[in-house]
């Protein structure tokens, strides 16, 4: 089969790889018609992540149709078209149980600090991703779901990561009616996470990034009020004098461990690896929320260290919640949220790839040209 | 303010924000959002039929984290260590997750399986190209100076770099083989 394959920092390739195989009886082999790059998937790319190997195929966001089952799956067949969430979780560990899906213990040998993703290196588990022809799909029975009839495979895609992440973001938040919400980078989990702030009866929604064509979308798409940090001296001063001298009441980090806006940050972080991140968006998110205000982080951070400005949020009584978020558990309403016309996930995809040009899609994303806010590689038929 | 005791009214009022933003207060009760309470115990909720599940079988030694009882009942098997990088990664593998040292060694041990890989792919059929794997083609393609020219973009500030880290090691690499080259050349003749 054709997969997308890593060769190193900045260097992917594809290149003919063996078909993955039901290496557990609750194993399905899917063959994916369509998958997203990620946020996230730049931070592997770019050589950030410990324990990313060369040959691994990458993709934590795809869609496609069952093609072979394990012995013991009871709730899929070959031919049914399915969304596949990016966490890879057994249903049954302590976590699982209580509903903690992306943080289960049974899936990632390689770290307790973490669950475990499709294509995400080692560090999550070492499991192969779905920017491929075929992928391995473990715990078939818990983690995917049959796409319904109505709902278009590009929508499906979104749900599998980035608008079930954005969605997660806004509730980790804890949005109160009239609440200020402050989200910091405008890329797909910001976008959702704005538009979802707005569910939760957000009073005024503000978005922050550095790219005007992004801010651009969050105006249309999430109806946000938009500011560019560089064209401001000071954005902590300045969403304190927005705000009344208040600050938020809450702020999003959609950002994580590439943040741009300190370039010491950005250096150590994203060129040098000395932090487990770049923590600028998370630093301003510290300081912009007002006294007792809640934080929550979607953006990814790498295991090691990062310079966050903790006696900040300790002083202010900043309440922080985190995690990778738990897909399937957002599923169900988010169906009905698209069912209902509140939002139309693929209006923030702006590119589709073939599979054969993925290298040309990380650039594309990753150097931010041509307007780019979602790539969608386009891997087979429906 | 936040020097008198009320919290400041939002700009816009419900009935505003409702007719502006479609689905506006949808999920407005804070009890009734998907992930809340954040731990519900309902171990039947996700389709498991097992309660410890069955074992995935070992093939090939499988590293673990020192921090598991045992090997997990399903691992990923994408890329078993091997060569020089899959020895210093065994060595990573011995320290807690505590340890910044297991994450700089393991990520020492990916720019080890890098080179070792861009090595190795010199005597396939199929060697490594810089310039088809990074993509940077897309540039003349995809607007890669109009991306960024007058854009108040803070990424472009060190977008110079991308360059250096990715071809540098091979500028160096291809340097340092040449001047072994005519040394060993110089000395052959000397003889
Ligand atoms: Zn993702
Ligand atoms: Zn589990």
């Amino acid at each position: 089969m054709r997969a997308m394959v890593y060769r190193g920092p900045y260097k992917i390739r594809v290149e003919d790889k063996q078909m993955p195989s039901i290496e557990h009886s609750n194993d399905a082999i899917i063959r994916v018609t369509k998958a997203a790059v990620c946020g996230s998937d730049l931070h592997l790319y770019h050589g950030m992540m410990p324990d990313t190997r060369v040959g691994m195929t990458f993709g934590h966001e795809f869609v496609g149709v069952v093609h072979e089952v394990g012995a013991s799956v009871r709730s899929l067949k070959p031919g049914d078209r399915v969304m596949v969430p990016a966490n890879i979780y057994c249903g049954s560990c302590f976590y699982c149980a209580r509903g903690l899906y992306s943080n289960c213990h049974n899936v990632n040998a390689n770290a307790t600090a973490a669950g475990a993703l499709y294509g995400y290196s080692h560090t999550v588990g070492g499991y192969d991703g779905g920017q491929a022809e075929y992928v391995r799909v473990p715990f078939a029975d818990v983690g995917p779901s049959v796409i319904p009839e109505w709902l278009d495979d590009e929508d499906a895609l979104m749900m599998t990561d980035a608008l079930a992440t954005g969605y997660f973001g806004a509730q980790l938040g804890e949005i109160t009616e009239g609440d200020t919400v402050v989200v910091f980078g405008a890329g797909p989990v910001g976008l959702f996470a704005a538009k979802s702030a707005w569910f939760m009866g957000a009073g005024r929604v503000i978005v922050i990034d550095h790219l005007n064509y992004r801010l651009e979308k969050a105006r249309t798409f999430a109806h946000a009020e938009t500011y560019n940090f560089v064209e401001i001296d000071d954005i902590v001063v300045h969403l304190k004098r927005a705000t009344d001298y208040f600050g938020a009441d809450v702020a999003i980090d959609a950002v994580g461990a590439e943040a741009d806006g300190n370039v010491i940050q950005h250096v150590t972080a994203a060129k040098l690896k000395l932090q487990g991140g770049s923590p600028v968006a998370l630093n301003w998110a510290i300081d912009s929320v007002r006294k007792g205000g809640v934080i929550s982080v979607m953006g990814a951070y790498g295991p090691i260290y990062s310079a966050i400005k903790f006696g900040d949020a300790m002083n202010k009584g900043l309440t922080l919640r985190m995690n990778q978020a738990p897909m399937k558990r957002q599923w169900p309403r988010l169906l009905e949220h698209i069912k209902a016309g509140y939002l139309k996930p693929n209006e923030i995809v702006t590119h589709r790839f073939p599979l054969e040009d993925i290298a040309e899609a990380y650039h594309v994303f990753s150097a931010k040209l041509d307007g780019c806010i979602k790539p969608v590689i386009i891997v087979g038929d429906q | 303010m936040p020097y008198t005791p009320n919290k400041p009214q939002p700009p816009e009022t419900p009935e505003q924000l409702r007719a502006r933003i479609p689905g506006w207060g949808v999920d407005l009760d804070p009890k009734d959002r998907p992930s809340v309470p954040r731990e519900r115990f309902d171990p039947g909720a996700t389709g498991a039929h097992w309660e410890f599940p069955e074992r995935q079988p070992e093939t090939v030694p499988r590293e673990r984290s020192v921090e598991h009882q045992f090997l997990t009942p399903v691992f990923g098997t994408s890329a078993p260590l091997k060569w020089c990088s899959g020895r210093i990664r065994r060595m990573a593998y011995r320290l807690g997750e505590d340890r910044a040292a297991r994450w700089l060694i393991l990520l020492g041990a990916d720019r080890v399986d890098a080179w070792e890989n861009h090595l190795a792919s010199f005597i396939t059929l199929r060697p490594d190209n810089p310039v088809t794997q990074t993509g940077v083609t897309s540039e003349f393609n995809h607007h890669g100076v109009s991306s960024r020219v007058g854009q108040q973009r803070a990424d472009v500030r060190h977008h110079w770099m991308d360059p250096i880290i990715v071809a540098g090691p091979w500028v160096v690499g291809a340097g340092a083989a040449i001047a072994l080259g005519l040394k060993a050349a110089a000395r052959f003749r000397n003889r």
